[in-house]
């Protein structure tokens, strides 16, 4: 998919799972019991799948298992794994179903090969819609099992049950046989036909119960690869000569002084300049050695003025959700608050650069790539080179952190075109400074909000309209009657590349209306917490701030200088509401996160623990955008290149953090990666204004923003 | 021109053919393939490339030769005892400290050479001596948590 489209999928919500074309796969497979679960018309919304009439070599499915010949456990999904702990939450949920202990299964995750095909890992989707997949896939296994023992042992399916790798006779222990002796010599293929018995939740063994993620022993090691832990034959360096400019144009190139660095080879292609070398520093030092001239656009705004020229250019726009009338709601307020909220381009930075390691062999390319999604990166490169996809083999491999940034895949190209031209395996490594302008950063937007609320404290209006953030959980879930939400867009508007950042666009649009929300509350004079539940129409959300604000202690008296904020979201199916208390420095300014409490209705939560983890980790990157975190430029000139000039929260700035969920073992499951950190701007934006009344609409609200909005 | 150095890692004599200008980090992770410590800023401002060099943290990607010629270094790789982890891997293991695991290597490092200097450190002292380590998945908490187990664990030993 071309960027703009993936962009459109990433800022909206997402719902539904999304199927694509059928891939042949069976034949490859070695043997053992192989279950295969299709997604057919009637999608996994409705509850499971459903029989497809497709042939047999030609099936929709986006995970496989395979019970091995030793009783050990294959399933394959196209996945991948970058901190979001998917690789123990999906094992888990197999185990469960399929009756083995966790250790016996092994994740194959994100190789195009081995792996059927998938959209890429992003929008909080997995646990959504691979998990149940997987489930179903997984209880039809043990249904196969227990059959083949029936015949086995002689005795009928009904006296029979599945514990722990084997299936006993019921009352009699000692009558058993274990997978690895059912599946010996076998190789039985099955696309799901019924629905199969998943189970309830009150059986559960394993989902629900906190597991200590699987890959944490390779990962404390040392032994966990990455793509730039690989290492082939004969392989060379690449560093790209980079111009300072994005979009920036190649006129001439002086390669005189590459003749200094013995063995470094000059490579070119289009705008594509780098130099290869067998040692990483010395295609480094030589690549700076190369003197490009560059035709640069021309900037068109800056840090400052890039909120007024979204306003001035971008004049089309489009409705998302309509009620009432607008002029109705007016004229039945009593006030009517209207304010502009703003936030600027932030980067992902993972602490992994993007890498990517390959080499051509018989014109077919392999390739380790730090990506978010193999199968998109198989297709791009199959494009660029004109070569079958099956040719193109992405294999598996830890992803040092994803959050959106590793969705594109521009390092990947670069490294297959050196490798194509060069002849030879090629490591490129980007180095920090390059991560800082070719990271696809999330993107600046400028939020203009009016609401009108009545002399009893309801909302009758309230009009929002987005610029550049996009629409991806602003459905309305306050009742305001009379509402109109517009969503203001354009193509190449921003100065260099932009895209999808953890939540993409939530986080933005949450700040500006749970500021205004507060802002509102305040204008009539009543207190925040009490507003919102006189305004929630969704119960869920009413019972999940609840329960955030009996755990956060909200009638606690506050200290001198300290300031509570609350602030609700939407994501990924999943409630959230935060409340967060702050100590801001009335002299210099600084905000000082004192305790945070997140509460979520998740659903299902399948490993309390990673949920901890994702939830406590969404919101200490929150407090990051929240409080520190600003690409600084002009025009395609970035002038934020490094990690001194991009401060995020580190150890001292990550205070106290509880979270909680809403006890929905009954529920599917809903997305755990994203949802907890849209609401961390808001709430702290509300908990500075409570603290020293300062209202802050422009994020990262620095110490400079907070004393200038700080009432004489 | 190349010159050969050596230096102790993990315990064991290395000798290696350098140009003189590289980085401790380029020599580990290229030259002896020790890719456990990670490149992530190249200007020591992330803690992702930490080693422990004569007792002492060093941010292996702005340390040279001057520095590591002759010296004993230890790293990731260097900590476990056979299959037996170090008490700072299991604590990292058993608190979950970690998720994208890209800066696990440099906490862990960051971590023992703490624990080399003030085997009780109190919570505070951690925070301020981690500071340096980043990570952007947001593990801190639970980071602070391990350490504060590992040292407990140590401590009773000693």
């Amino acid at each position: 998919m071309e960027a703009e489209k993936i962009n459109q999928l990433y800022f909206s919500d997402v719902n539904q799972p999304i199927r694509y074309d059928r891939r042949k796969f069976l034949k490859q497979l070695g043997k053992g019991i192989i279950v295969i679960f299709s997604l057919s018309e009637l999608s996994l919304l409705q509850g499971w799948s459903q029989p497809t009439n497709a042939r047999n070599e030609e099936i929709d499915f986006n995970a496989y298992l395979r019970v091995k010949e030793d009783g050990r456990v294959d399933c394959y999904t196209g996945k991948i794994e970058m901190g979001q702990g998917i690789i123990t939450s999906l094992a888990q949920a197999l185990a469960e179903e399929l009756e083995v202990s966790i250790d016996m299964v092994d994740m194959v995750m994100g190789d195009t090969k081995l792996c059927p095909y998938d959209a890429g890992t992003w929008g909080s989707l997995t646990t959504r819609f691979a998990d149940p997949v997987i489930r179903a896939a997984a209880a039809e296994a043990r249904e196969i099992l227990i059959e083949i023992a029936s015949e086995k042992l002689a005795e009928p399916i009904g006296n029979l049950e599945a514990v722990n790798g084997s299936v006993f006779v019921k009352g009699n222990a000692s009558k058993k046989i274990d997978y690895a002796a059912l599946t010996k010599g076998k190789k039985i293929v099955r696309s799901l036909t019924k629905k199969p018995e998943i189970k309830k939740a009150k059986d559960f063994k394993i989902v629900g119960k906190s597991v200590i993620s699987t890959d944490a022993l390779a990962k404390v090691t040392g032994r966990a690869k990455y793509s730039a832990d690989i290492k082939l034959y004969g392989m060379v360096h690449a560093s790209v000569v980079r111009p300072r400019i994005f979009g920036s144009k190649k006129i001439a190139v002086d390669a005189s002084a590459l003749k200094n660095f013995n063995g470094a080879q000059l490579i070119e292609d289009g705008d594509l300049v780098a130099v290869i070398h067998s040692e990483s520093e010395v295609a480094a030092k030589a690549a700076q050695s190369i003197k490009i001239t560059w035709e640069a656009p021309e900037s068109k705004a800056n840090t400052e003025t890039i909120f007024k020229y979204f306003e001035d250019t971008i004049t089309q726009s489009t409705v998302f959700e309509e009620g009432g009338d607008l002029e109705v709601g007016k004229q039945n307020s009593e006030k009517i608050v209207q304010a502009d909220y703003h936030d600027g381009y932030k980067a992902h930075a993972a602490i992994e650069t993007h890498c990517a390691t390959c080499y051509f062999e018989n014109d077919k390319l392999t390739i380790w790539a730090s990506t978010q999604t193999p199968f998109g990166t198989q297709k791009e490169l199959a494009d660029t080179f004109k070569m079958p996809l099956e040719d193109v083999h992405v294999k598996q491999i830890f992803l040092g952190g994803g959050f959106g940034g590793k969705i594109y895949n521009l390092q990947a190209v670069e490294a297959a075109k050196i490798a194509k031209i060069s002849g030879k395996p090629v490591q490129l490594v980007w180095t920090r400074r390059e991560e800082f302008m070719y990271d696809r950063f999330r993107p600046a937007a400028l939020l203009k909000i009016r609401s009108g609320v009545d002399s009893f404290g309801k909302l009758n209006l309230w009009e929002f309209d987005i610029y550049c953030a996009g629409t991806r959980g602003t459905k309305l879930f306050y009742n305001a009657p009379n509402n109109l939400t517009r969503f203001f867009n354009k193509n190449d508007v921003h100065p260099f590349g932009t895209g999808a950042w953890r939540a993409p666009g939530n986080n933005t649009t949450t700040f500006a209306r749970e500021s205004h929300i507060d802002a509102t509350a305040h204008a009539i004079g009543q207190d925040p917490l009490e507003f919102r539940l006189k305004n929630l129409k969704d119960e869920n959300m009413i019972a999940t701030l609840k329960l955030a604000a009996d755990t956060f202690g909200y009638n606690t008296p506050k200290k001198e200088g300290h300031g509570y904020g609350i602030a609700l979201g939407e994501d990924a199916g999943t409630l959230v509401a935060i409340i967060s208390e702050v100590r801001v420095d009335k002299s210099t300014g600084e905000v000082h996160p004192v305790k945070i409490v997140c509460a979520q209705d998740m659903g299902q939560v399948v490993n309390p623990h990673g949920a901890t983890v994702q939830t406590e980790g969404g919101v200490t990157m929150g407090l990051g955008y929240a409080l520190y975190e600003e690409i600084e430029f002009d025009g395609g000139m970035v002038e934020t290149r490094t990690f001194s000039n991009y401060p995020f929260t580190t150890f001292s700035k990550t205070p106290k953090i509880t979270c909680v969920f809403m006890d929905k073992m009954n529920a599917a499951p809903q997305g755990g990666g994203e949802p907890a950190i849209i609401c961390v701007g808001g709430s702290i934006a509300n908990a500075v204004f409570d603290a020293c009344g300062a209202r802050v609409n422009r994020m990262p609200i620095t110490p400079k923003r907070v004393l200038a909005a700080m009432p004489l | 021109m190349k010159q050969t150095i050596g230096f102790k890692l993990n315990g064991k004599k290395v000798t290696v053919a350098i140009n003189g200008d590289e980085s401790l980090l380029t020599v580990l992770r290229e030259y002896l393939d020790n890719t456990g410590t990670k490149y992530s800023c190249g200007l020591g401002q992330c803690g992702a490339c930490t080693v422990i060099l004569n007792n002492q943290t060093s941010q292996s990607c702005i340390t040279y030769v001057d520095a590591f010629e002759n010296a004993e270094i230890i790293t990731i790789e260097g900590l476990a005892n056979n299959n037996e982890l170090h008490p700072i891997q299991e604590a990292f293991v058993a608190h979950d400290a970690l998720q994208c695991g890209f800066c696990t290597p440099g906490m862990i490092m960051n971590s023992y050479g703490l624990l080399l200097k003030n085997p009780n450190p109190s919570r505070e002292e951690i925070i301020s001596e981690m500071e340096v380590n980043l990570c952007r998945c947001g593990s801190y908490n639970n980071i602070v948590d391990a350490i504060e187990t590992a040292s407990e664990k140590m401590f009773k030993k000693l």
